[in-house]
């Protein structure tokens, strides 16, 4: 016997073009990816030692973060033999699906033909007999087939007898390959996110304008507009201390110009000229000095809104008594003792202690809460709502620009459209003889599915009680 | 009246099939399978209800808006896991007109929600925070709890194959699931002991990660270390030993091995679509919307892409390398445990971004 020499290329090629290649590889990506989920990725070296030290014990640690570190799995997703088995894996996917293309494709393009005989084992398989001739039945019949969707074509038999069959469905069998497709255009898409885009943040100042983000290194990144805020809030659960929503304001200025304003949440970003500003965090200034504002009504009905800093005066209007804000917390609360504090140096639950004079002569003072209603009531009517005390928070927003997202979703709609086509749908092959059987006909349904076959044995079940009714 | 209530009452009625059904297992008695199939449907009623009382208690309390279903804490998604899965079973027993099958279905769901009530989890609705008020967010959680309840009935048949066609005590495939059930009685014991040494008031994730095993392989005694690791080796040993017992009660049974193997595979078929939609699109929706990266490698993601690899190997070898029978039933088998360990082992055992579920 001879054995047939193949060259170098073919076995190559065979090699990446066979499953078994992918299961390996599902295997080892799998199994690669669990250590990285244990050593904690891109971590100070302290971190990961410590957590070996639980594993192989004190004094084998740094070595073995050592040897670790140097293969790269302290950085693991980006190390050059991770890449690498993506890198065969995309091989293995396209020449293995190359390799199966002219097959599916003659498969898909093959038009459906009569049988020779009545097999005897078929998947499905369903015999009926009525009492009609088979001319009689030909046009109901056609139109039973049509209306469990198929199109029959009809060849004749002898003794008067004919054969309708018909196929559906046969490019399902693209399916498989349609989510193969899709898997290669994320991993494309994930590509140009990782060279051509952009990752940082920007930390700006309520009334802060800027035009350049940092990046994780902290190198600068300049963008061709400024960003500006023009107020930070934090809305909070009823009086608990949860947070129900962060939001900055912002506006976008281009040449000179207020393109755009938008107030950003987490979950609702900002989008300009391809970057994205994300809500990401947020803070107090230190020593910054801002800007109270109040809405000021008298008793007799008149409202002003006043804008002061710390230490300035202001009349109620309709009135002489004037305020003094001589004291500030961001976050207020009692004692035990009733006494106030600060318990947080985030504006949790600002705070601002204003005392009343009225003619040079101190009336009242008290604490006026932002979150509390309740407190902008003073004993004699008037009210003082304390709106914000602006300028002293930073937002933190995190920006992004990746030309390659608009690939990845993309191929996520292709990657759900072939699933849905490979694990639901099915090429549906059906057959009917119609033979003469004295004053009958006998009819017999012969049909495959590649998939699902018991979704479609319950259709030709229903197709068979409807010729049932034609006798 | 509260949705607390209704979940008593629905566990009570699980724990109370999970009898009827072994029950009827063993004795065969037609009207014990009756009860156990009316137990769990009445019992499926009450958590129906209870779900949707606690949605509606959620909305008027204004802690959540009225498109929240309660699917955002630890207590609510194995609640609702739950809830899939007795669903998934219920249909199952219908269109296969077969029981037997409920003996190993409930044993999960009343473990589950006696796990609920031992470790005294969190059941406080809470309101969420502002990452978490999102539509994508939602549609990922509940598309991923459909598909691991999808895996879980998987697991149960590909386990009940492998128990079936299993012979000698020296088969790799015996080996495997006696040791795989040996080590779940295991770290079940474990966590009920930490539950009896410390009464764990786990109101989060961070107090059960503290607690978990401390009672026993992470005891500060050298002795009980020594000792929970001999009892560990002893109890997975005597699941082996005696493990051809549980076979001889479940081959009276005459399950059929196709049969076991089609539900199988059609439960991977069905999870693993809306476990790639849900779980990982829907995820890296999410992500992206949130926090402007699709993917970061972080823990819960890459487990979740490792559940992805262990499935696609399950599709792969029984539909293209034609692995059949034992080979493709430890597949299945793995991929829950891995589904389990995303789930649940993540949280308690790695940290990351991810620590509200
Ligand atoms: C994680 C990535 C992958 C996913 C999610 C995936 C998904 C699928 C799915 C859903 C099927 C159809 C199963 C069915 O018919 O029900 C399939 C079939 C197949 N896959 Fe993959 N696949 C992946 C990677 C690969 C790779 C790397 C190869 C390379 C060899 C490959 C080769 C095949 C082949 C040859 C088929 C059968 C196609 C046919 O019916 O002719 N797959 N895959």
């Amino acid at each position: 016997m001879q054995k047939e020499q193949k060259s170098l290329i073919d076995r190559i090629w065979d090699l990446f073009a066979s499953v078994k290649l992918a299961i390996v590889l599902f295997a080892l990506i799998a199994l690669s990816s669990i250590i990285g989920t244990i050593i904690e990725q891109n971590a100070p070296a302290e971190k990961n030692i410590l957590v070996l030290k639980k594993i192989v014990g004190d004094e084998a640690a740094p070595t073995v973060y050592r040897i670790l570190e140097s293969l790269g799995f302290m950085d693991m997703y980006r190390s050059w033999w991770f890449v690498t088995f993506l890198v065969l894996f995309s091989v293995n996917l396209i020449i293995c699906s190359l390799d199966r293309l002219p097959r599916i494709l003659n498969l898909v393009k093959e038009p459906i033909r009569p049988l020779d005989t009545e097999k005897k084992n078929f998947p499905i398989k369903k015999e009926i007999k009525i009492k009609k001739s088979p001319e009689e039945l030909k046009e109901p019949l056609l139109k039973a087939v049509k209306s469990i969707g198929f199109k029959a074509e009809n060849s004749p038999l002898e003794q008067g007898g004919y054969q309708l069959y018909a196929q559906r469905g046969n490019w399902t069998r693209f399916g498989v390959y349609i989510t193969h497709l899709s898997i290669l255009i994320i991993l494309i898409g994930a590509v140009i996110g990782i060279f051509f885009g952009f990752k940082g943040f920007m930390y700006l100042q309520e009334g802060e304008v800027s035009n350049v983000a940092y990046s994780r290194d902290n190198r600068p990144h300049q963008l061709n507009f400024s960003i500006r805020c023009d107020d930070f809030d934090v809305e909070f659960y009823g009086i608990t201390e949860m947070p129900k929503d962060y939001r900055s304001w912002l506006t976008v200025i281009k040449d000179g110009k207020e393109v755009m304003r938008k107030v950003i949440e987490v979950n609702k970003p900002l989008k300009f000229e391809g970057y994205t500003f994300y809500q990401s965090s947020y803070g107090m200034v230190p020593n910054a000095h801002g800007i109270f504002i109040f809405r000021v009504t008298g008793q007799g009905g008149k409202t002003e809104t006043v804008l002061k800093r710390f230490g300035e005066t202001f009349t109620i209007p309709g009135t002489e008594i004037v305020g003094k804000i001589i004291n500030f917390s961001p976050a207020l609360t009692l004692d035990k003792e009733g006494r106030p504090y600060t318990y947080t140096e985030m504006m949790n639950n600002p705070a601002v202690y204003i005392e009343f004079t009225e003619k040079g002569e101190r009336k009242y003072g008290g604490w006026i809460l932002k979150r509390f209603p309740k407190t902008w009531h003073l004993p004699d009517g008037n009210i003082v709502e304390f709106i914000d005390y602006w300028g002293v928070q930073y937002t933190g927003l995190q920006v992004r620009k990746d030309p390659g997202v608009w690939l990845v979703y993309l191929g996520c709609i292709i990657m759900t459209v072939g699933l849905y086509i490979a694990f639901f749908m099915s090429h549906r092959k059906i057959w009917v003889f119609v033979k003469k059987d004295g004053k009958q006909s006998s009819i017999t349904v012969l049909a495959t599915a590649n998939k699902n076959r018991g979704a479609f044995e319950r259709k030709i079940e229903s197709l068979i009680s409807k010729i049932r009714s034609f006798g | 009246m509260d949705n607390s209530m209704f979940f008593g009452i629905a566990t009570l009625g699980y724990i109370f099939a999970m009898i009827a059904y072994i029950t009827y297992l063993v004795s065969k008695n037609r009207y014990v399978g009756l009860v156990a199939t009316y137990l769990t449907i009445v019992s499926f009623a009450f958590h129906t209800i209870a779900f949707l009382m606690r949605w509606y208690e959620g909305y008027i309390m204004g802690l959540r808006s009225f498109w929240r279903p309660p699917v955002s804490n630890l207590y609510e998604s194995l609640v609702f896991f739950v809830w899939c899965l007795m669903l998934g079973y219920i249909i199952i027993e219908f269109r296969y007109k077969n029981r037997a099958f409920g003996a190993f279905v409930t044993p999960i769901a009343a473990m589950i929600l006696a796990f609920i009530e031992m470790t005294g989890l969190s059941k406080e609705i809470e309101p969420l925070v502002p990452a978490l008020q999102s539509n994508w967010l939602l549609a990922h959680v509940t598309m991923s709890f459909i598909s691991y309840a999808m895996f879980g009935l998987s697991f149960a048949t590909a386990l009940i194959y492998l128990i079936q066609k299993t012979e000698k005590k020296t088969e790799p495939a015996y080996i495997f699931w006696t040791f795989s059930v040996g080590l779940m009685i295991v770290i079940l014991l474990a966590m009920a002991i930490d539950y009896l040494k410390f009464h764990v008031i786990a109101t989060s994730t961070e107090a059960m990660k503290k607690y978990l095993f401390r009672a026993t392989f992470k005891s500060n005694s050298q002795t009980i270390v020594a000792l929970s690791w001999f009892s560990a080796l002893s109890i997975i040993g005597f699941v082996w030993m005696f493990g051809n017992y549980l076979k001889r009660i479940i081959n009276t049974f005459n399950l059929s091995e196709q049969m076991l193997d089609d539900i199988t595979y059609r439960a991977i078929a069905i999870g693993f679509p809306i476990f790639t939609l849900g779980g990982l699109i829907f995820g890296a929706i999410w992500a992206d919307q949130a926090w402007g990266v699709y993917w970061s490698w972080d823990p819960k993601e890459t487990w979740s892409l490792i559940t992805w690899f262990v499935y696609a190997f399950y599709l792969h070898a029984r539909l293209m390398r034609g692995w059949r029978g034992k080979k493709v039933a430890v597949v299945a088998v793995v991929g829950f445990v891995v589904v389990l360990f995303t789930y649940l082992g993540v949280n308690l055992l790695l940290s990351g971004l991810h620590s509200y579920v």
